[in-house]
């Protein structure tokens, strides 16, 4: 017996099936392939291992893991500390669920696909959009293909984001873009609010001009007071709106469809996802618009039909004739495996909340993202926030009447064993003395005290 | 099999909704109750969520689970898609809090052990496939090859050479290849089969030539034949200046004895969620690590992970990049299942995963090639780790791929990946893959073949399936027809 014999029912029935197959050696199997290509030993790999050899390894690394909560994370900027409700759990780990395929087989698959289906109409519901996709691997994917999409509806090439936009949603849309000939033109904020700096917005403009990205609220966790204008500019200059958001603030924020917005984007993992280092998460993707519009659209789409013959409703994969499998290099996107599961967990987090649950979620962020912001500003070290404007969950800070490095705040925490500061500097030189802090209902009475402690003792 | 898939009239949340319910309540402040103080456009009028209770939300998503077929409900021989068994064990070691309450952004210092077994999950990664280099970094197989050929494009135009924009693929390729190299800008280049269902030489020494960026290979190829040639067609283009690209999708064939490296390849991907065993999700998450040759290790998405002094950290200032290619750092929760994964098999246990997972696939070749069903291309040469055969002798009495695959599912059995690859009339293409028991495949091929005796003698019974399923076959022209498309459950659709 192997220690991975779990794995191999058949070893034992060998020479049955080579019987059948009429050779007599699995090597036969191999040989149509030259022998030169072929490893003379084994690939250097650790292992084998047993169950609970490989459960002891894998814990022994993680035990030294700095986590939230027992070490409070107060860090965002597109991925965030948030509590799990139970359920959530329960549903992901249906297996039902996650070890299925893309559902090939609509007849067999009616769970994900409703699911599924489900998920993307409250998308709709909380971003104002008429389509959503079933999902993009992250926020900064989803930015970048909508970036896409815009230059293919409008055939034009260039995108303004709005540098108020965070880093890796900025730097992964220039790289989807670039590919094809597209320019990334920054949009500057303005120094004293951290706001996109509309009057700038409007002279970069050109018939060159693709669409315009903006996030509400921004990367500062500000609160883009004229997306309504922009928006209606942006339209006058016949290029496209794209707002990129996250998804908790609309219990409280306008839908982006009700100001405009052609395109939502948006960073899914708030909605019942673990920050798992950053990965696995779920790119929302939305669209407001006509059905030639909805075509350009990326990933997988859900439809509701009927049986054949019936009233019965049930829910297939629809306008797949965009996709790579059928459409090859025409294709809206090469997207094929996506973030299924964690859009099914989406769904399970927004159906539990409900509008009632969501609204007290988006109200306890907002109070204590304000009540942290007071504290952190009440000890006369810091300014906080830095930025002159209203703010939702994540704000900026400064040291007052001295010199701190963000990073050098982030680092003076880290070893006290609380996770927050994100240095802005590393994002943009011009603030390198300003750091990022993001609070969330995940957060308790004493996290918040540990934080205060160690910002007391940061430079 | 007696099959019967449950089959609840589950209506939407929408409809099961009753104001003032909920099915879970946030925690209060911890200061005062503050509002955010902005103007009345600003802010949203009223949230259209369902109502529900935790109850009625936990039994709706335990129905639909209910209706969903997946590996561990039944044997699930889907081609290409490699839907092994998902170890529990895996699951287990990628639900530790730690790893699922640490931020990206953290302090490199307290995730030394998430970096840790990324570190080792890479290296693996790169001695398998016989790379120098590998980044974690890909969100999904085709992320991996948009990130390998936008390598490939940089390479050349970083050497004088951004004339060379065109990809040669296989017409036997997934879909995907085309597809990544259209997203990097490239101009695709199919080169057919020859009659052994491999690329065909000499077509291929005729599209070589200065404008060639690379060529992108899928080995065994979707056929499940392993390219004989591949070491002449990589001398070739690299002889006429392009770079080689492996597609990993069928790594599962060749695992622990055959190295993409040692076959000429520049640029690899690997799907973690086929080969590595990570669970498909229902559509996602995956993983495409991609790895690369030392002279492409520059070219490499970033941030990369790095090795100084026993400490590991993130390094963004690669000279050559192609730049960053999704947020964080790929999806660490999967990256940590391959790793245990990886442990558990060993350097023995990789060969032996890839030789069970072929002698099941020429077994039930065997086994089904005896009566109706054709084999295409290269008969007696042995397959890999799946196979094609084709319905087209039974499509002549009225029977096809899809009848086929339909009354399938009333065996309790997921269908074959049908209609593909494109270049197989009536394609059915099967991958058991090395977890499945005889006995299973066994009746698996006992089913296909019964089904095929009946589309000959009274192909009639194939009509309107499957019965057994939660719901029979659904009108899919509706569902995709502008007048009567529907993407949400609110009443009107946009082509209305």
């Amino acid at each position: 017996m192997k220690s991975y014999s779990h794995l191999l029912p058949n070893e034992a029935s060998l020479q049955d099936m080579l019987k059948e197959i009429g050779i007599s050696s699995l090597d036969d199997l191999y040989s149509d392939i030259p022998a030169e290509y072929v490893l003379k030993a084994p690939v250097d790999v650790p292992g084998p291992l047993t169950q609970m050899e490989v459960e002891r390894h894998m814990a022994q690394k993680l035990a030294s893991v700095s986590s939230h909560p027992e070490s409070p994370c107060f860090l965002g900027g597109g991925v965030w500390p948030h509590y799990i409700p139970a359920a959530v759990g329960l549903i992901a780990s249906r297996s039902e669920f996650y070890t299925a395929y893309t559902p090939y087989q609509p007849e067999i698959s009616q769970g994900v696909l409703q699911a599924l289906f489900e998920y993307q109409s409250m998308v709709c519901d909380l971003t104002g959009t008429d389509a959503a996709n079933a999902s993009m691997y992250d926020w900064p994917t989803a930015a970048a293909e909508a970036a896409r999409m815009a230059v293919r509806v409008s055939r034009r090439k260039d995108v303004l984001v709005a540098s108020s936009a965070g880093f890796e949603r900025r730097k992964v849309m220039e790289t989807y873009l670039s590919a094809i000939g597209s320019r990334v033109r920054q949009v500057p904020f303005d120094g004293r609010t951290g706001l996109t700096d509309i009057a700038e917005m409007e002279r970069l403009m050109s018939e060159d001009v693709a669409a315009v990205y903006v996030e509400q609220p921004n990367f500062f966790g500000a609160v883009e007071t004229s997306v309504r204008e922009m928006a209606d500019m942006v339209h006058s200059k016949g290029s496209l709106f794209i707002v990129g958001v996250e998804p908790t603030s609309l219990g409280l924020l306008r839908p982006p469809g009700e100001y405009g917005a052609d395109l939502v984007v948006g960073e899914g993992q708030p909605l019942g996802i673990p920050m798992n280092y950053g990965g696995p998460s779920l790119g929302i993707f939305a669209a407001r618009g006509d059905l030639a519009f909805i075509r350009q659209m990326p990933g997988r789409i859900i439809g509701q039909t009927t049986e054949k013959g019936t009233d019965r409703k049930g829910y297939v994969m629809v306008l797949q004739s965009r996709e790579q499998h059928i459409r090859r290099e025409k294709a809206t996107s090469n997207i094929c495996t996506n973030q299924a599961l964690m859009a099914v967990m989406a769904a399970a987090y927004l159906a539990l909340l409900g509008p009632d649950g969501l609204r007290r979620l988006s109200r306890t962020i907002t109070s204590n993202a304000h009540h942290v912001a007071k504290r952190i500003g009440e000890g006369g070290r810091y300014a906080a926030p830095f930025f002159d404007s209203e703010f939702y969950c994540d704000f900026t800070f400064s040291a007052r009447g001295r010199v701190a490095k963000g990073s050098e705040i982030h680092s003076a925490l880290a070893s006290r064993g609380v996770h927050g500061a994100l240095p802005m500097g590393w994002f943009y030189p011009e603030l390198e003395d300003v750091a990022l802090m993001s609070v969330t209902e995940a957060h308790v009475a004493s996290d918040v005290d540990r934080l205060l402690s160690a910002l007391a003792e940061a430079p | 099999m007696v099959f019967r898939q449950a089959a609840w009239d589950e209506a939407l949340l929408r409809d099961l909704s009753r104001p003032g319910r909920v099915g879970y309540v946030p925690p209060l402040p911890i200061g005062e109750e503050t509002d955010l103080s902005l103007p009345g456009g600003l802010l949203r009028d009223s949230v259209e969520l369902p109502s529900l209770t935790e109850l009625q939300v936990v039994r709706h998503f335990v129905r639909l689970s209910q209706m969903n077929y997946s590996v561990d409900t039944g044997m699930y021989p889907l081609g290409s898609c490699t839907m092994k068994f998902n170890p529990k064990l895996d699951d287990r070691v990628a639900s530790n809090p730690r790893l699922e309450g640490a931020h990206p952004y953290q302090h490199a210092d307290g995730v030394q052990g998430i970096l840790s077994a990324l570190w080792e999950v890479s290296e693996a990664l790169a001695r398998v496939a016989g790379m120098d280099r590998v980044s974690l970094l890909p969100a999904a197989g085709a992320q991996g090859e948009f990130a390998g050929v936008l390598m490939m494009k940089k390479y050349h135009e970083v050497h004088g050479a951004a004339s060379r924009t065109e990809i040669i693929i296989p017409d036997s390729a997934h879909g995907t290849n085309p597809a990544s190299a259209a997203m990097a800008g490239l101009d695709v280049i199919t080169v057919p089969s020859d009659s052994r269902g491999m690329v065909d030489l000499d077509r291929l020494k005729g599209l070589v030539g200065p404008r060639t960026a690379g060529m992108m290979m899928t080995v065994p190829n979707t056929l499940g034949l392993f390219e004989r040639d591949v070491l002449k067609i990589s001398e070739l283009v690299h002889k006429g200046g392009g770079l080689m690209y492996y597609d990993g999708a069928n790594m599962n064939a060749i695992l622990g004895r055959v190295r993409p490296g040692d076959l000429g390849f520049d640029v690899v991907h690997m799907n973690i969620h086929k080969t590595f065993s990570t669970p498909h999700g229902g559509g996602g998450p995956g993983a495409g690590p991609v790895g690369v040759k030392s002279f492409l290790a520059d070219y490499l998405p970033v941030p990369l992970l790095e090795k100084k002094g026993g400490r590991l950290a993130w390094r963004r200032d690669l000279p050559h990049t192609i730049g960053h290619l999704k947020g964080g750092y790929g999806n660490t929760g999967v990256l940590v299942r391959a790793l245990a994964y990886l442990l558990t098999l060993g350097p023995g246990g990789l060969a032996d995963v890839s030789g069970q997972a072929v002698l099941a696939s020429n077994y039930l070749l065997k086994k089904l090639s005896r009566e109706h069903y054709a084999v295409p291309f290269a008969q007696g040469t042995p397959r890999k780790h799946e196979f094609v055969v084709s319905a087209k002798p039974i499509a002549r009495r009225g029977g096809s791929a899809l009848k086929v695959s339909k009354a399938l599912l009333d065996e309790g059995v997921h269908s074959p990946t049908v209609y593909f690859p494109l270049i197989v009339e009536e394609a059915l293409m099967v991958e058991p893959t090395e977890s499945e028991p005889l006995e299973n495949l066994d009746r698996f091929a006992e089913s296909m073949n019964a089904i095929a005796r009946t589309a000959m003698e009274e192909p009639a019974k194939l009509e309107n399936l499957p019965k057994k399923s939660s719901i029979g076959n659904l009108d899919e022209a509706r569902a995709s027809h502008p007048l009567t498309l529907k993407l949400t459950w609110k009443r009107k659709g946009p082509g209305q």
